[in-house]
């Protein structure tokens, strides 16, 4: 009986104090992965949507609540005129969540250019969405006020073949980020101006 | 004790080095040792894990109850391997990226439990330091030899810190590299040559 308790006393305090220490590491680092996700996750696809602009636009950021979500912002300079954000927003792919970030041009409320973030699709079928600049390309120039569909559910964007609900969840998140958009425009636009 | 502690370092590096001649712990060596930079990075990881643990577990041999022994050693292995997660993921990104899920998957490496088990529980605070580091060190250099041949011949390059330091198409522009060593068999036979390579070297 001693014997039970003293491994049940072992394993309880031995856990108890491999928790607190992975509590105290995950602290001290959070803000460091969370800039690390920023620059290597993030930044290839902001880069590419926002190429060619004046400034960092992983530096110049802001953030705006969205009901109880909150909403990064990364804001382009062209010709010194602070009119691009780029944000993401998700959809649900065949293997997970797609992350997509969005390029928008504030002056024609139009896609700018868009670009997969994250995903766990297929390799060679669904993870095309983030490497076929072709797929991606199709998204530039559409109004943020529409859907946005693949051809066979009546809108516009060819679906990259044998990845139907990949190309779904692009859409999805095309969509998503067209509402999000229009509901957070006064907002964004006030933010903006800090950056002018 | 039988051994000094120059000794146990010592051993982990040629006499009972892993993964070579402990053959141990190869799941992270097939899956991960495609590049000189995956292997080295897998082996630091795997070291940091392997002195922590060891430290750990020669610290708390007399209070550990033996019947429940392996669960202790899993708790402070898992919760290093996390450490190290974490860590990698703060500062160095694209490394972590690569290495993935083998990462995680360093706390059911056999390396480390059996130092755990076969070394620390029974030796005192500072030889199971060392055999900790030594084992570390030898893996990580096995891990950075096996990952340069494959890398070598494999895709005809040698990188170091996302940069190509050395590519064979830049002296042999007609060199085909052999596909075949980055799949998984070529790791195995790559291995065998090694290990054989060693053992010619050893017997002498």
């Amino acid at each position: 009986m001693r014997e039970m308790i003293r491994m049940v006393v072992v394993l309880t305090v031995l856990s108890a104090f491999s928790g607190g220490l992975l509590a105290a590491v995950r602290n001290s680092t959070q803000d460091q992965i969370e800039n690390q996700k920023l620059v290597f996750v993030k930044g290839p696809a902001i880069e590419t949507i926002l190429a060619g602009a004046s400034n960092d636009p992983i530096v110049d950021r802001f953030k705006i609540m969205d009901g109880d979500v909150e909403r990064s912002f990364f804001v382009g300079k062209f010709d010194g005129k602070a009119e691009t954000v780029a944000f993401e927003c998700f959809g649900k792919g065949y293997g997970g969540d797609v992350g997509l970030m969005v390029g928008v041009s504030l002056k024609d409320d139009a896609v700018m250019g868009v670009s997969v973030t994250t995903h766990q699709e297929t390799p060679g079928l669904g993870s095309k969405a983030k490497t076929d600049a072709d797929f991606v390309a199709q998204f530039k120039g559409t109004p943020m006020k529409d859907a946005v569909k693949v051809t066979g559910d009546g809108g516009a964007i060819n679906a990259l073949s044998g990845a139907t609900i990949t190309s779904r969840a692009v859409c999805f998140a095309a969509t998503e980020a067209g509402k999000v958009y229009q509901r957070l425009k006064p907002q964004i636009e006030e933010k903006l101006k800090a950056f002018k | 004790m039988a051994k000094s502690i120059a000794q146990e370092f010592a051993k982990g590096l040629w006499e009972e080095i892993p993964p070579f001649r402990l053959v141990l712990g190869l799941c992270p060596v097939l899956a991960v040792t495609k590049t000189v930079e995956n292997g080295i990075g897998m082996g630091l990881a795997t070291t940091f894990v392997l002195i922590g643990s060891n430290l750990f577990v020669s610290l708390l041999r007399n209070s550990i109850p033996a019947k429940v022994r392996i669960a202790c050693f899993i708790i402070i292995i898992a919760t290093f391997v996390t450490v190290v997660e974490l860590l990698m993921q703060a500062y160095a990104y694209p490394l972590f990226l690569k290495l993935g899920i083998f990462i995680p998957l360093i706390v059911v490496n056999c390396i480390v439990l059996g130092r755990a088990e076969a070394f620390a529980f029974k030796n005192g605070v500072v030889a199971s330091l060392a055999d900790g580091l030594g084992m570390g060190i030898g893996f990580t250099v096995s891990l950075g030899a096996l990952g340069g041949v494959r890398e070598f011949f494999g895709s005809g390059t040698l990188t170091f810190w996302e940069k190509p330091a050395f590519e064979i198409a830049n002296y042999a522009p007609s060199f085909q590299p052999f596909g075949f060593m980055v799949e998984a068999p070529g790791a195995f036979v790559c291995l065998g040559l090694m290990l054989c390579l060693m053992n010619l070297v050893g017997s002498e």
